[in-house]
């Protein structure tokens, strides 16, 4: 699938959901269900501290693609990044480069990634479009 | 004790002149717990902004034309009802601002001249960030030993500790009126009382007071207070220091521009008396015209009638709050006030604000600027309720059924 096909995949899923709190009940659920980071890996250069909420994030690249794992303090937050792994993990750098994550304005969790919120979301999606500029530089 | 010329306290004809709170978010109700950020505007201010701009606007103090004469004298007008508001002796003592932030800068920059190398400058553990930062520049760039009164675990100062600190070494000391995490009220008269003993300045951070309480500055016998006009239903971006006459004269200006001068020749300048020397430059004039109107329209009101009102609305929310098992009251100060913050066990502060925020309730979640504090309890942050006199018990109903259902959505 591609990272298009996900976000459209992930839109439809909550399509069937009309009321704010059904939705944050689904990312509640996401959040629950992402596996955690491995706690060897909750390093301070992994770190992303936001105002709100912290948010670790490890990055590697293995056979040309980018591998990501991610967590965060807050619930809400940690469902969120399952959404963004699920998009981005697993992708070639120049896919992840160039790819429009329209899918979070679509379902209405924008302020989510807004500069002003700092819950790290917006830093995280900044490192993993770094980390994958820099594998495609080399 | 009943006012006859005073406006009758109604929880619902007040919500009447304020606009913001009729309006619904994410289909819901607004119910605004976010006083202790920025409070809502009254019609009469917002009629006072478009007054300005529509009709007086000029700029003020130099112009020889009516609208120039105009524009001034409103905003000195804005001055005097300023002066009445904290029952400051003299007009020359109010020095308009951008705000809160600001006017604890102007006095550290230039009451910070005065002071030099081992001087001690003391605040407390629950200050806001704007009275710690510009304390710490202070202290390094003259090398001052920035001292810290302690607290308890309700988030009260700890004053045996405070007296045992206090030396003729202490030159200002700079704690705020009521706390912006906790709701504490200090008891600033104490504090100043004993600091004057020793010959010690002191300055008052009334940010989150005047709008929940009478302030006096005469009364209080305070060296400087400072306050912002958005958390007191006026307009950003404008804000008050007051400071005694004798001791803003000693101190040299802060910024230099126009307004500020007396005469300037490339050789030497000479500047303006006060309150004039600490204004450089053009002011917030319509900030300045509609802060008079905010305190015009607070002025309507018997302010005990208020506070008794906004201790009453704390008062409740602790209580409903205090039914939870798994919630953590940060901040129960015996005297306190409009402010209940929290924790919940094993749920990020954020997670409820969040969920909070889609129930129509608009609180803050987070360290609120006070990361020290936050490090005191061990905590992240809070989620902070804080109230105005336009909040009701009926809308507290509502946020404690709010919490219950997000604490039982993240559990």
């Amino acid at each position: 699938m591609t990272i298009e096909q996900k976000q459209q995949e992930i839109i439809d899923e909550f399509a069937i959901y009309d009321d704010w709190m059904e939705k944050y009940e689904y990312i509640i659920e996401l959040g629950k269900e992402l596996p955690l980071i491995d706690p060897e890996k909750k390093t301070e250069d992994r770190l992303i501290e936001g105002c709100q909420s912290r948010v670790w994030l490890d990055a590697a690249i293995e056979n040309d693609k980018i591998q990501l794992t991610a967590d965060s303090d807050a619930i809400i937050t940690k469902g969120i990044i399952g959404l963004l792994i699920r998009v981005l993990d697993n992708e070639k750098p120049e896919d992840i480069v160039k790819s429009d994550l329209h899918f979070i304005s679509d379902i209405g969790l924008q302020e989510h990634l807004s500069p002003t919120r700092a819950n790290g979301l917006l830093s995280m999606v900044k490192k993993i479009k770094i980390l994958a500029l820099s594998a495609l530089a080399n | 004790m009943e006012n006859p010329s005073k406006r009758k306290f109604s929880v619902r004809d007040i919500r009447q002149d304020f606009p913001a709170l009729r309006q619904q978010v994410y289909g819901k109700n607004l119910i605004y717990f976010d006083n202790g950020a920025t409070s809502q505007k009254p019609q009469m201010v917002l009629d006072a902004i478009n007054q300005y701009y529509s009709k007086d606007n000029a700029n003020i103090h130099r112009g020889v034309h009516h609208l120039s004469q105009k524009a001034t004298n409103e905003y000195e007008e804005a001055r005097e009802i300023i002066r009445r508001f904290i029952n400051a002796e003299k007009k020359e003592e109010i020095i308009f601002t951008k705000g809160t932030t600001d006017g604890i800068n102007l006095v550290a920059h230039s009451f910070g001249e005065l002071l030099s190398a081992g001087d001690e400058i003391m605040i407390s553990a629950m200050e806001h960030h704007s009275n710690i930062v510009p304390w710490q520049m202070l202290a390094e760039r003259k090398k001052l030993v920035l001292k810290v009164i302690p607290i308890n675990k309700r988030g009260e100062l700890i004053m045996e500790d405070f007296q045992n600190m206090l030396s003729p070494k202490t030159k200002l000391v700079a704690v705020t009126h009521i706390s912006n995490s906790l709701g504490t009220i200090n008891p600033v008269e104490e504090i100043i009382e004993a600091a004057h003993a020793v010959g010690a300045k002191v300055l008052i951070d009334g940010a989150q007071s005047v709008q929940h309480t009478k302030v006096d500055v005469t009364a209080m016998n305070c060296d400087f207070f400072v306050f912002s006009g958005h958390k007191v239903f006026g307009p950003t971006g404008i804000g008050v220091l007051y400071g005694k006459e004798a001791i803003l004269d000693e101190m040299p200006p802060y910024q230099g521009g126009g307004d500020m001068i007396s005469k300037v020749t490339f050789e030497r300048t000479t500047y303006n008396e006060l309150p004039f020397k600490f204004e450089a430059g053009t002011p917030h004039i319509a900030g300045g015209i509609c802060l008079g109107t905010a305190l015009n329209y607070l002025d309507q009101f018997n302010p005990h009638e208020l506070e008794e009102y906004e201790r009453e609305l704390t008062e409740y929310a602790q209580e409903m709050l205090e039914t939870f098992e798994n919630i953590r009251l940060i901040g129960t100060a015996k005297n306190k006030t409009s402010v209940v913050a929290f924790t919940v066990d094993g749920i990020h502060p954020f997670d409820i604000g969040t969920l909070l925020d889609k129930q129509g309730i608009a609180v803050r979640t987070g360290h609120h600027c006070t990361q020290p504090l936050m490090d005191f309890y061990q905590i992240p942050g809070t989620v902070r309720a804080s109230f105005a006199f336009y909040n009701t018990r009926e809308e507290i109903d509502q946020f404690i059924a709010a919490v219950e259902k997000s604490i039982s959505m993240l559990g």
